[in-house]
């Protein structure tokens, strides 16, 4: 799904989190918001998962206008930085939540929502740990588990914030390709949000640098690399 | 080995004689203060015998003392778990202005003598009042009937269920609710479905505590019933009324039969607290 972002602004109180940002994103990419801390990249992020209303602007999704659209009807699968699994549930229950959800008209039937679940534990290379809870996951199993749960909706778009922000140095690596094959098969467009400048170059195919509620710049990485547009996009990719 | 046989002491903690006499004196303590009186009421109740104890039980004011008391805590329960829960989301998931003032408020049962929260509902409903003139006119008065107990009630035991629930709420924070949200799920079906099974063990605590205070309480009670035998009076207003008139037997049992309740909750409470443990550790490892 193409994703145009329209003179977004956001403001907490008297602080302004979004200056007006402009952003639009190709059906299919797989893009970073990078940035440091309070840079504005999580609240653009949540904007577009309807977790948060813009202070004014607009968000289109296939050039439809979704600024208001509530956050059960975006279908943008989501994936939480501490990946906010249901603690109380199994892992298979977590999966099928966002079948079961559904409105009793559009819910698929019980083996249907156990075919799929298997299907996405299969994707997700896990197949057996279904009857576990998230307390005895490890930090990579949890997240591969939030990013089932997620694509179990079939989503309009994937988005994930601070996804391998958790995890070791070891786990962080393979995960990334696990995320890269991910995206390639489900062909979804697919925005996250990562501090880590090495790891939004090795893995999107658009990368947007923010800072202080701003986009500093747009480019694939090597462009970036090759010619930062601003003080700040060549300070931060030096440090 | 050798070193097994020297005398081992942890180097952080205190000699023999100083741990056991610190042990000795909270025992002490413990037996003098609450012990003793405890044993004390189920002595008195039974110092004619298990069949005069009964016998006072079984008389019609003392049934309707007990069913009174049951009857309102059984009222009062459920409609401070509602508010409790409503009064805990609100403060914890959502952020506005004024939020440290309601937090203070939901306390303020605790801060104020529960006299005076009777003597407030008197004025507020009693039949010389605007509201309570109207009510009485229209057959419903509160102030000296089952009603005026209720709230009296209610107000003194608001606090419980909102207090446990805010901690474990603030900790767990709102990303399983959003994840819920994101999944499609209505507002309702994240608080049934993620919400209330997070805080279930809390809320149970919460509601325990609430019950034990509830079939306890006295001051606010004693003002806003009117102490009518056999209509009115709670369980601990008949006690005071019995010991008043020299009944030492009746008072004495009415007292075990309360204290036997509250000791069954504070039971149910620490065989939680023991699950409670679990579900927290569990919970902790996530």
């Amino acid at each position: 799904m193409h994703i145009e972002i329209d003179e977004i602004t956001k403001a907490f109180g008297a602080t302004a989190a979004l200056h007006p940002v402009s952003l639009a994103i190709p059906s299919g990419a797989l893009v970073a918001l990078l940035g440091p801390s309070g840079s504005g990249k999580t609240t653009l992020l949540r904007i577009l998962g309807g977790l948060e209303f813009a202070t004014a602007g607009r968000v289109l999704f296939d050039g439809q206008d979704a600024t208001g659209l509530s956050v059960q009807d975006r279908r943008a699968g989501f994936v939480f930085q501490s990946y906010a699994l249901f603690r109380h549930m199994t892992v298979f229950d977590n999966i099928a939540y966002g079948l079961t959800a559904r409105p009793r008209a559009s819910r698929p039937p019980k083996p249907e929502i156990a075919r799929r679940v298997t299907r996405l534990l299969e994707l997700i290379q896990l197949p057996e740990i279904g009857s576990r809870f998230p307390s005895q996951l490890s930090g990579g199993q949890r997240q591969r588990v939030a990013l089932a749960r997620a694509l179990a909706i079939e989503p309009r778009m994937l988005l994930l914030d601070e996804p391998f922000g958790a995890l070791d140095a070891k786990v962080r690596k393979e995960l990334r390709q696990g995320l890269r094959d991910i995206h390639d098969e489900t062909g979804l467009t697919t925005i996250f949000v990562t501090h880590d400048q090495e790891e939004a170059m090795e893995l999107a195919d658009l990368v947007v640098v923010m800072s202080m509620g701003r986009i500093e710049q747009v480019g694939k990485p090597q462009d970036i690399r090759a010619r930062p547009a601003t003080p700040f996009v060549r300070d931060f990719l030096n440090a | 080995m050798s070193d097994t046989t020297l005398p081992f002491r942890n180097p952080t903690s205190e000699t023999v004689l100083a741990r056991r006499s610190l042990i000795a004196l909270a025992v002490l303590g413990m037996a003098l203060l609450v012990g003793a009186p405890l044993l004390m009421v189920f002595a008195e109740a039974l110092a004619k015998g298990l069949g005069a104890a009964l016998e006072s039980l079984g008389n019609r004011d003392a049934r309707a003392a007990i069913q009174l008391t049951l009857i309102i805590t059984a009222i009062a329960l459920p409609l401070n778990a509602m508010f409790g829960i409503a009064a805990a989301w609100f403060i914890t998931k959502f952020d506005f202005r004024g939020k440290a003032f309601l937090i203070t408020l939901i306390d303020l049962p605790f801060s104020v003598s529960p006299v005076v929260a009777g003597l407030c509902i008197v004025l507020m409903f009693g039949a010389n009042s605007l509201i309570g003139g109207w009510l009485v006119a229209h057959g419903l008065p509160i102030v000296f009937a089952l009603p005026g107990i209720v709230l009296a009630t209610l107000f003194v035991t608001f606090p419980f269920v909102a207090r446990e629930l805010i901690p474990v709420m603030i900790e767990q924070g709102r990303a399983e609710e959003e994840a819920a949200l994101t999944l499609g799920a209505s507002g309702w079906r994240v608080f049934r479905t993620v919400t209330l099974p997070n805080i279930r063990w809390a809320l149970l605590y919460g509601v325990l505590l609430c019950n034990a205070r509830a079939m306890g309480e006295f001051g606010a009670v004693a003002v806003v019933s009117g102490k009518i035998r056999g209509q009115t009076a709670t369980m601990p207003i008949t006690i005071e009324m019995l010991y008043n008139e020299y009944l030492s037997v009746a008072a004495f049992s009415m007292a075990a039969l309360l204290t036997a309740l509250a000791l069954l909750t504070l039971l149910l409470k620490t065989l939680l607290e023991l699950r409670h443990a679990d579900a927290l550790a569990a919970t902790r490892r996530h």
